[in-house]
């Protein structure tokens, strides 16, 4: 039996978890029972578009323990992005920032490049920083070098609930990159988030997929179920896959003395 | 240790390869016996000496720890078909598909790694011939006929008699050449070295360096005399045994052999070979070793290209009754096609150590890259293609007597009849 003492570990800090849950898209009454359901540990926050009106605040509905994950969503440019994450961290929100840079307002897809730049920064300034990312090998090795916490592409368009659209490119990821890669975006089922598990994804992130669903709280347990199964059947090592049918050749080693 | 699970560990692990050569004086012989007989003598083979860099130890401490961790035995068959059905090969599998339970399964892992040799190569088979400059060494390796102690013509081509044989080899149509030397920092100085880059640059296209470890500074300049690939051969990574059999010399400093390979990427070299001499010491540790140790310099280098040699030990000038032991050609091809499933972008080179047999069908299956026209003699390339009698006293001997005489135009006219596409160059130098 594999070892199941198997924490996620974000700039030092462990978690048990493998679900960070959005809180964007839905009721605040709601949050609570999300992230009871999810078994969540961290919970992200758009700290630009956090509604400021008088009234209740969005932090009053997340339990205590729950690590507060801001980030950077409404950033054009790394500039902006630096300052929110500050900001941020001078409201108490702690030294976790998730950065989400987008240029286009149509399909909010990540600026790979004032990502790296803005990663850089806010890790020399302390920061455990996980970047929001197109799937692309060579900007995720720029960014752990960066001093990248975490890896997190995207699976597909954000709230498309379209699945594993970009499987191959974040498997790449996942076999070449030494930092944890978490699938961020575009998961709508948890069939697809227990999938992206048994590739080896570190974590998920998911948002529309629970917000959208007809249940909240019910969807976010089957997340939750959907993840541990996936990891475990990660960490356990995957079966094979009988082929039936092969070709019969010449054998190739016939040669051998 | 990882040898003690396998090989014998007696004292006399050297004891199969030494001779003595009439030639020597008494003071001498007395010095290599000392030095065969008693450790203490010898120098520590993990202290650097004051001239070499010392670089960032991580990949060298992960391949030793996991060399160490190494059981082949715990490996079963189905660990096998596991490995075998993965699309990526995880370093485990990669454990399984060297481990003797993988034995039975030689022909399906052949078939997969064929199956990933023609995704990345496709049917190319590239060709190139090394050229001996020097044979003088100042390394005592009991297995090696450039040894310090070995009785053999020892020559040093100076800067015409390079060009000449340059011209010959070219002639012939090789674009892609190896040059090699006896591991003499004194005889063949860095600006020696240099000058022979230089002048391989004006016959062919590419220009590989097969010579003693050096600092990344001498790499930098090697790399702008025209060199770009780098191979050094571990020999063994099992530390026992290499201690054991590399009593003398600046080769004996171990960990610095190892990162030989890093530091010619950080002087700027485009790519890098690795290997292992199979039947040193347990094979299945060095080969775990070897892959791992590529796989790893290519992860932290991503733009570097690797490649891997499979050479196994052959009969010397003075001791032809040295041996691989027991890797055989059925283990040398489990461990290239394991080689190939773990590593399939890596180049996989065979050389004249193998015979013509055993090539033709390794191409199918895994190698990449064959030498041809070889003579791992000094300056003898003339008599040796044209028949004609050269110079005696102008000749060196044999590092070790090979396989596979065959030409270069006996190699491309086979390699095209086995269906395989021979390829003399594939990469331009700016």
């Amino acid at each position: 039996m594999a070892n199941m003492n198997d924490p996620l570990v974000l700039g030092g800090r462990e978690f048990h978890s493998r679900f960070i849950l959005g809180s964007g898209k839905y009721s605040m009454d709601l949050i609570q029972a999300a992230v009871e359901q999810a078994g969540a540990e961290i919970i992200t926050l758009a700290v630009r578009r956090a509604n400021s009106a008088d009234g209740e605040s969005i932090l009053d509905h997340i339990p205590a323990g729950v690590t507060l994950l801001p980030n950077t969503s409404g950033a054009r440019n790394a500039q902006e992005a630096v300052r929110i994450a500050r900001l941020a961290r001078e409201l108490g929100c702690g030294d976790f920032v998730k950065i989400e840079i987008m240029r286009d307002s149509k399909y909010l897809l990540p600026d790979n490049a004032e990502t790296l730049k803005a990663t850089e920064i806010l890790a020399n300034d302390g920061f455990v920083v996980l970047p929001y990312m197109m799937p692309d090998l060579n900007y995720a090795r720029d960014l752990v070098n960066a001093g990248a916490a975490a890896v997190m592409p995207l699976a597909a368009p954000i709230g498309s609930n379209k699945g594993l659209a970009a499987r191959e490119f974040i498997q790449i990821l996942i076999d070449e990159v030494d930092a944890p890669i978490i699938v961020d975006a575009g998961i709508g089922r948890p069939s697809q988030a227990c999938e992206a598990m048994e590739m080896g994804a570190a974590a998920i992130m998911a948002n529309t997929a629970l917000a959208t669903a007809g249940d909240l709280p019910l969807m976010a347990d089957a997340f939750r179920k959907a993840i541990e199964a996936g990891r475990q059947a990660y960490v356990s090592g995957l079966g094979r896959v009988l082929v039936r049918g092969a070709a019969a050749s010449d054998p190739l080693t016939g040669f051998l003395r | 240790m990882s040898g003690e699970t396998s090989m014998p560990q007696s004292e006399n692990l050297a004891a199969r390869y030494l001779v003595d050569s009439p030639h020597l004086g008494p003071a001498a012989l007395e010095r290599k016996h000392r030095v065969e007989q008693d450790p203490s003598v010898r120098a520590d083979i993990m202290g650097y000496l004051p001239d070499m860099d010392q670089i960032d130890p991580s990949i060298r401490n992960r391949v030793m720890a996991e060399m160490d961790a190494y059981d082949p035995a715990a490996y079963t068959a189905a660990d096998v078909r596991r490995a075998l059905s993965h699309d990526t090969c995880t370093l485990d599998d990669f454990k399984a598909l060297l481990s003797p339970a993988a034995e039975p399964f030689l022909e399906q892992m052949a078939q997969k790694a064929r199956l990933e040799t023609r995704k990345h190569f496709g049917n190319t088979v590239y060709i190139f011939t090394p050229l001996y400059i020097a044979n003088y060494c100042e390394n005592y390796c009991v297995y090696c006929g450039f040894n310090c102690y070995n009785d053999i013509r020892r020559i040093q081509l100076n800067a015409q008699q390079i060009e000449h044989e340059m011209q010959v080899i070219a002639d012939s149509g090789i674009e892609e050449i190896l040059l090699l030397t006896g591991e003499s920092p004194k005889k063949s100085n860095l600006e020696y070295i240099g000058e022979a880059c230089k002048l391989a640059r004006k016959y062919f296209r590419n220009v590989g360096l097969e010579v003693y470890p050096m600092n990344v500074n001498a790499y930098r300049y090697l790399h702008e005399c025209g060199a770009d690939y780098v191979t050094v051969f571990q020999e063994s990574y099992d530390r026992t045994v290499y201690e054991q059999l590399h009593l003398l010399g600046r080769k004996r400093i171990w960990p610095y052999r190892f990162e030989a390979q890093e530091r010619a990427l950080m002087g700027g070299m485009r790519g890098v070979g690795f290997s292992a001499l199979l039947g040193l010491a347990e094979f299945r540790h060095d080969a775990l070793a070897t892959g791992l140790h590529a796989y790893l310099l290519q992860r932290k280098y991503p733009h570097a290209e690797i490649s891997l040699s499979c050479p196994r030990l052959r009969p010397i000038v003075n001791n032809d009754a040295i041996n691989p032991l027991d890797v055989h050609e059925t283990q040398l091809c489990q461990v290239l096609c394991a080689y190939r499933i773990f590593l399939p972008f890596a180049g996989i080179v065979v050389s004249s150590r193998e015979t013509a047999r055993f090539r033709n069908g390794i191409v199918k299956i895994a190698a990449t890259k064959v030498s041809a026209g070889v003579s791992t003699g000094i300056g003898d390339h003339e008599e040796k293609y044209h028949g004609t009698s050269g110079d005696a006293d102008a000749e060196g001997d044999e590092q070790f007597e090979i396989a596979d005489a065959r030409s270069l135009q006996q190699m491309y006219a086979e390699l095209e009849e086995g269906g395989m596409q021979p390829v003399l160059n594939d990469y331009v130098y700016v």
